[in-house]
């Protein structure tokens, strides 16, 4: 590398990460596509099993590589300020499309409140819904489905001022955690941001307990599931594609403690940190979300 | 904030590219990624085209005569998805990936291994959905809008692999477009303001933009699918609660802004060749940013314009009309400020040219046809039929797909240092505009008779017409012939191209030396005003 005075964008000549990446993910997609076809067609044992470890292997120990690398070239000083700018930027749009992803599933639900329901009670002039089950009357949440053999309604759903009040309130208090932790950066504090980190971490965490207790008990003891129609569809893909986010988001922040622990991050270049609980406030505010309108106006009891 | 490459491993950054194949699958220079989009493209190009010419040569003539009418759906279905993600969208990106830096003057674009994984995942993803002919219950034959319950309930085994190319495509579209935009905005040559970029930047930066705002979308719809399928939720099935046509809101709501998607670019793409060969500046370029802006911006109200027959709600319909024609307000002031640009011009007709004339025409039919569709009471007559198939295609193929032709003669000069043969570029030209024409004029007057769509067979009323078709198809898909061959030519050799290549031509690209070097603005440009074209 020659020394320049003026800022030089990095650019690395060539690369193996990415075409190993996409057979990861290849690999892996398409094992998991067997896999679900041996399952709903009921073989038992599925070859893609073996492909999903594979593909799953490569990808995994390819996005390892494939940040480390990013770590160590940024550790090593390679990147401007023109360089992180184009991380903040990609990091903001990638937000931004996540938010779009959980925008469909809130608009399905959105969708199946205000219209389906009333059309399937005969609502509008034109419910051909309505004609197929006269004689249902459905009240959201729907404890039972017009086609009631195919789709078994739940018998109770999950009240929202219990477990997920609690849940609200411990991711709610993530997102100041990680923010003090970022003031430790700004400080140079590395003892208050271990332990402030830590804590958000920790409260990750119990949340994904707390949900996982939560959907034992929805699955074993209220018979909410998956396949108990539209309410449970809906409860668990919303919930669930945030627990996912969740799980992410936590794995990222235990990643940027072990860099926080090794000495990484100063008031000026801590990219990797500020995305990282960008992410996080990003599954803060999704949760909010979910819970004022899948839970508190989810059309469940309270349980207060 | 000025940029300059830097590389590792390497005392001098002017080297060039590795050799050996292992060049294309490691690359990381974003014209090597840029080549690769545009081969791929092609190839794509060419398999939709040999579906699109199995389900021709069966309705050449009423009747079943080739094809068994399962194999004929899969085969309308296969197309529609490999023009629109394989061959179109890939295209642009390619595109984008050898201008925009040139354009903008920066050094690459601004995540270069993110930028080979883009590409590479599209190879993979196609393998998987054509992959899907070799297995049990055959591709996909649910249609390129793959509606519930035909997806889902009535579907194939496959459309699980169907489901994850899609993710797949959306992953690459994603991580493409993220790329594009940062280039856009964080990479441009100090001082280059944005309202001094070219149009096809500015085209792109909104198709980006767009991009990330529904392919999280159609992930979402093809998720909600795959949860039916596999683990019995009810998103589609009204038996659970859910609601069929809850699909078709999600499907158009990713779906209508793709539309633009694919012909946004290409609005770039036109409002550069045009102002070279007319010799004058481009008419309005503010209001060219202006109505692009408002053109993305209605495309997200406008979606259930797919859906009039669908059973909506009759407010909706009306507003979604009313919405709908709306877009024609800034689509009109982008074809005024087109020929307001050629209005008075010293115009010359070479190939680019000659392409993007026909593009302001032709793409103006197929706009006054989505006027037509828009009209609900009409449209129910239309929906469905032939006359939809008309209109989608006189904005896609001469639209989208004649841009990209003119785009590759307009720069084909500068990427590859040579000229291509005038001559066979304007023979080209003329027989994809013939065959093109002939192929789908007809199909308007089917339509209005009643032709319905993704059918193998039909009334013998519509014989004529089907045949006439059916000739202009073959025509077009064989003239694509006489494309390769006069790529491959100009890649081989003919007369050197001047750094400038056209006399009227303006934009950094056309300041640095052809073929343009492996890195073009290692130090950022200083001739700003060169920029807009
Ligand atoms: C003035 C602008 C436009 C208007 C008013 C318009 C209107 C419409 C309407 C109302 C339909 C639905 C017809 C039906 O299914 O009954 C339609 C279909 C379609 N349009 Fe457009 N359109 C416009 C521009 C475009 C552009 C620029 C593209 C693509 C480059 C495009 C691509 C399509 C496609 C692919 C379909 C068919 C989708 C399918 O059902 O398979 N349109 N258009
Ligand atoms: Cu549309």
């Amino acid at each position: 590398m020659s020394e320049q005075s003026y800022e030089a964008y990095y650019v690395p000549h060539n690369s193996k990460l990415p075409i190993f990446a996409s057979l990861g993910i290849f690999l892996t997609l398409f094992g998991i596509g067997s896999i679900l076809n041996d399952m709903t067609a009921g073989v038992e044992h599925s070859a893609g099993t073996w492909v999903v470890l594979v593909g799953g292997l490569v990808l995994g120990f390819t996005l390892f590589y494939w940040f480390a690398t990013v770590i160590e070239e940024n550790q090593q000083k390679l990147y401007s300020d023109q360089m992180n700018r184009s991380y903040v930027w990609a990091m903001a749009w990638f937000i931004f499309s996540e938010v779009m992803f959980f925008m469909a599933f809130f608009g399905a639900l959105f969708y199946v409140r205000f219209w389906v329901v009333g059309w399937l009670g005969g609502e509008g002039d034109r419910g051909p819904s309505d004609m197929l089950w006269p004689a249902y009357t459905p009240e959201w949440p729907l404890m039972s489905n017009p086609e009631a053999d195919k789709f078994v309604g739940p018998a109770e759903v999950i009240p929202s001022l219990q477990l997920p009040l609690v849940n609200t309130m411990l991711l709610i208090t993530s997102s100041f955690t990680v923010t003090i932790a970022h003031h430790a950066i700004k400080e140079g504090n590395r003892k208050k941001l271990i332990n402030w980190l830590a804590a958000t971490i920790a409260l990750g965490l119990i949340f994904l307990v707390v949900q996982g207790y939560e959907y034992y008990h929805a699955y074993v003891d209220l018979g909410l599931t998956l396949a108990s129609g539209i309410y449970g569809t809906t409860f668990f893909m919303l919930t669930g594609f945030h627990g996912a986010h969740v799980t992410i988001g936590t794995f990222m922040l235990i990643v940027m403690l072990g860099r926080a622990l090794k000495g990484h991050f100063d008031a000026d270049d801590c990219f990797g940190f500020e995305a990282a609980s960008w992410y996080w406030h990003f599954v803060d505010v999704v949760w909010v979300g979910l819970f004022i309108f899948v839970y508190l106006l989810g059309g469940g009891p309270t349980g207060f | 904030m000025s940029a300059v490459i830097e590389h590792d491993n390497h005392e001098d950054h002017h080297h060039g590219p590795d050799k050996g194949l292992m060049r294309w699958v490691l690359t990381t220079n974003h014209k090597d990624i840029g080549t690769l989009y545009l081969w791929f493209s092609f190839i794509m190009f060419l398999t939709g085209g040999v579906f699109a010419l199995v389900i021709r040569a069966e309705l050449f003539q009423p009747g079943l005569q080739i094809v068994e009418p399962e194999f004929f759906i899969q085969m309308t279905t296969m197309h529609g998805l490999i023009m629109v993600f394989g061959a179109v969208m890939p295209a642009f990106v390619g595109l984008a990936n050898w201008l925009v830096p040139m354009m903008v003057g920066a050094p690459d674009m601004a995540l270069p291994r993110m930028n080979n994984f883009s590409f590479w995942i599209l190879p993979f993803a196609f393998s998987m959905l054509l992959a899907t002919f070799f297995m049990e219950g055959g591709a996909p034959n649910f249609g390129w809008t793959f509606y519930a319950p035909l997806s889902t309930e009535y579907a194939p085994p496959t459309v699980t692999y169907f489901i994850f190319g899609v993710h797949l495509m959306g992953a690459s579209s994603i991580m493409g477009s993220i790329n594009i935009i940062v280039t856009i905005l964080n990479m441009r040559a100090p001082g280059l303001k944005l309202m001094q970029m070219p149009l096809f930047v500015w085209t792109w930066l909104i198709t980006a933009y767009l991009l990330l705002a529904v392919m999280p979308v159609l992930a979402g719809v093809v998720t909600m699918m795959l949860m039916d399928i596999h683990f019995a939720t009810a998103f589609f099935d009204a038996g659970g609660g859910g609601d069929p046509v809850l699909f078709q809101h999600v499907f158009w709501f990713f779906g209508h802004p793709e539309v633009y998607i694919m012909i946004l670019p290409a609005f770039g793409i036109v409002s550069a060749i045009i102002p070279t060969f007319a010799r004058k500046r481009l008419f309005g370029y503010a209001s060219m940013v202006y109505a692009t802006s408002a053109i993305a911006f209605l495309s997200f109200i406008v979606w259930a314009h797919h859906m009039f027959t669908a059973g909506i709600p009759i407010t909706g319909e009306m507003y979604f009309m009313y919405a709908t024609m709306l877009i024609a307000i800034p689509t009109g002031v982008k074809v005024f400020n087109w020929v307001a640009t050629m209005w008075k011009g010293s115009m010359t007709f070479e190939t680019p040219m000659l392409f993007s004339v026909a593009f302001v025409i032709l793409f103006t039919i197929g706009g006054l046809s989505g006027l037509m569709l828009s009209i609900v009471p009409a449209d129910f007559q239309y929906h469905d039929t032939y006359f939809v198939v008309a209109h989608f295609h006189y904005v896609l193929v001469p639209g989208a797909v004649f841009s990209i032709m003119a785009a590759v003669y307009y720069w084909l000069p500068k990427w590859t240092g040579n000229m291509y043969n005038e001559a066979l570029g304007k023979t080209h030209f003329w027989l994809s505009f013939i065959g093109i024409n002939v192929t789908f004029f007809p199909q308007h007057f089917t339509g209005l008779a009643g032709m319905p769509r993704r059918i193998p067979d039909y009334a013998l009323q519509f014989a004529d017409y089907n045949m006439i078709s059916s000739c202009g198809a073959f025509l077009f898909g064989f003239s694509q012939i006489l494309f390769l061959f006069i790529i491959l030519q100009t890649i081989r050799g003919g007369k050197k191209a001047t750094d400038q290549v056209w006399e009227g031509a303006h934009g950094l690209e056309w300041t640095i030396p052809s073929p343009a070097p492996y890195h073009s603005f290692s130090t950022p440009p200083k001739n700003l005003e060169e920029a807009h074209g």
